[in-house]
């Protein structure tokens, strides 16, 4: 995007001190960092809720994922533009009417092209509206940051979570009922030779006690991650 | 008699945090000391069983389907229930900040005592997952509704004071340092999880 050389002042939200590529070493990092670094589940401890009521199959946990990502994006991108129009006191209602809109075009969405995981994520999509990464964001970086910068976080930042997400389904999945997003992986054969599906990957609990020992074994490679106590 | 099978069920059956994992991004932040999720989790209670039963006036005379008809015949066919998130949330934005205010004017120690808490909560997923459950079972009557909101908070309050007095003494024990903090916290939480499951079979 080469932007041409003209004599006109710039619109206000477009003086930056120096222009920097659209994918800066900066810019790229704020894509990058919250896949492990930073991550928005195993890190800032942001969106657990909805990470583990959803995580039995991987198909609700693509779908979650890109829902997320589109009303993160959207918002992140909303808020950034308005920024500067919003009164400090009623910024969380604010935001809160910002992401409610966009879950609820989300959520239609999905009611329209794909009724089946819309039904199976039942009351989840609406819990986007709380899901504490989206909030997390809006007040941590959107409020201060320019509209390419808090798309780039925006995506980042779902991505991240939607990364987790569908780490732990895989895990559930492929442990619970040997399938892999819906199709069967485990071969026949084994169930033969007396391999169990273990049920109980399919229970609430052990989504928390997988989630437990997937960041267990990210700490054990990122030292710098551990907590003192 | 419908009202203790419902408020037993809200608490241990559909325990929201050990059944749902709803609230769990407050529920890990503020777990630490036993004092302050005490105080979170009367805030959580409070605010439930005031904006379950609202969002339940709400859903019937506005949102559902053929709510409207107490305007007149013809309101009778409108459906305004995709519009049910954004109404959830403003009535609990807007209840936590009077909340606020009313107990910053008639109980300054209450006050002082949630702090920070009474406005964390307006994003607490548990808040706006008791309405939208709510929605989901279609409860007969107002009563009902409270009921369910308020026998949520309980088992909220419950699931947040044990964690807490776990940390609180986990502090003392030797676990493997990648482990320490979030993690084992969400193992013990998996484990308690494990525990509550055995009041799934209860019929009530």
């Amino acid at each position: 995007m080469s932007q041409p050389k003209s004599n006109k002042k710039p619109a206000i939200f477009f003086v930056a001190k120096e222009r920097e590529p659209l994918f800066s070493k900066k810019n790229r990092a704020l894509l990058k960092d919250p896949l492990d670094d930073n991550n928005p589940i195993t890190v800032q401890v942001l969106g657990i809720c909805s990470a583990l009521a959803i995580t039995v199959q991987l198909k609700p946990a693509v779908v979650m994922t890109l829902s997320v990502i589109a009303v993160m994006a959207a918002s992140n991108v909303i808020v950034s533009i308005l920024r500067n129009a919003i009164p400090n006191r009623i910024r969380i209602i604010v935001q809160l009417v910002v992401v409610a809109s966009m879950v609820i075009l989300v959520d239609q969405v999905l009611r329209a092209y794909a009724y089946d995981v819309s039904k199976q994520l039942s009351i989840f999509i609406g819990l986007i509206i709380t899901n504490c990464i989206v909030m997390g964001r809006l007040e941590a970086f959107a409020l201060g940051n320019g509209v390419w910068k808090s798309f780039l976080d925006g995506v980042g930042n779902a991505a991240g979570y939607g990364f987790m997400l569908i780490a732990v389904a895989f895990f559930r999945e492929l442990l619970g009922s040997g399938k892999l997003y819906g199709y069967q992986v485990i071969p026949d054969a084994l169930y033969e030779m007396g391999y169990e599906n273990n049920g109980l990957m399919l229970l609430s609990p052990m989504a928390l006690i997988t989630l437990g020992l997937i960041i267990w074994a990210q700490r054990a490679r990122n030292r710098k991650l551990i907590e003192k106590n | 008699m419908d009202y203790i099978n419902l408020f037993v069920k809200s608490i241990f059956i559909e325990n929201m945090i050990f059944a749902y994992f709803l609230g769990m991004c407050s529920y890990l932040a503020v777990s630490k000391t036993v004092k302050t999720a005490v105080g979170l989790g009367f805030a959580v209670i409070f605010v439930l069983s005031i904006t379950v039963p609202i969002n339940y006036l709400l859903d019937n005379y506005l949102l559902k389907p053929g709510a409207m008809a107490w305007l007149g015949e013809e309101y009778a066919a409108l459906d305004l229930s995709f519009l049910s998130f954004i109404m959830f949330i403003a009535v609990i934005a807007s209840m936590v900040q009077l909340v606020e205010m009313i107990v910053e004017k008639f109980a300054p120690a209450l006050y002082g005592a949630l702090g920070i808490f009474l406005p964390l909560i307006a994003v607490n997923c548990a808040i706006l997952g008791g309405s939208l459950f709510m929605q989901q079972k279609s409860f007969a009557s107002i009563g009902e509704s409270a009921v369910y909101g308020f026998g949520s908070g309980i088992g909220w309050l419950l699931a947040i004071l044990a964690i807490a007095a776990i940390r609180e003494k986990i502090a003392y024990s030797n676990v493997p340092a990648p482990l320490r903090g979030l993690g084992i916290t969400f193992i013990i939480t998996g484990l308690m999880a494990i525990g509550f499951m055995s009041f799934m079979g209860i019929k009530l």
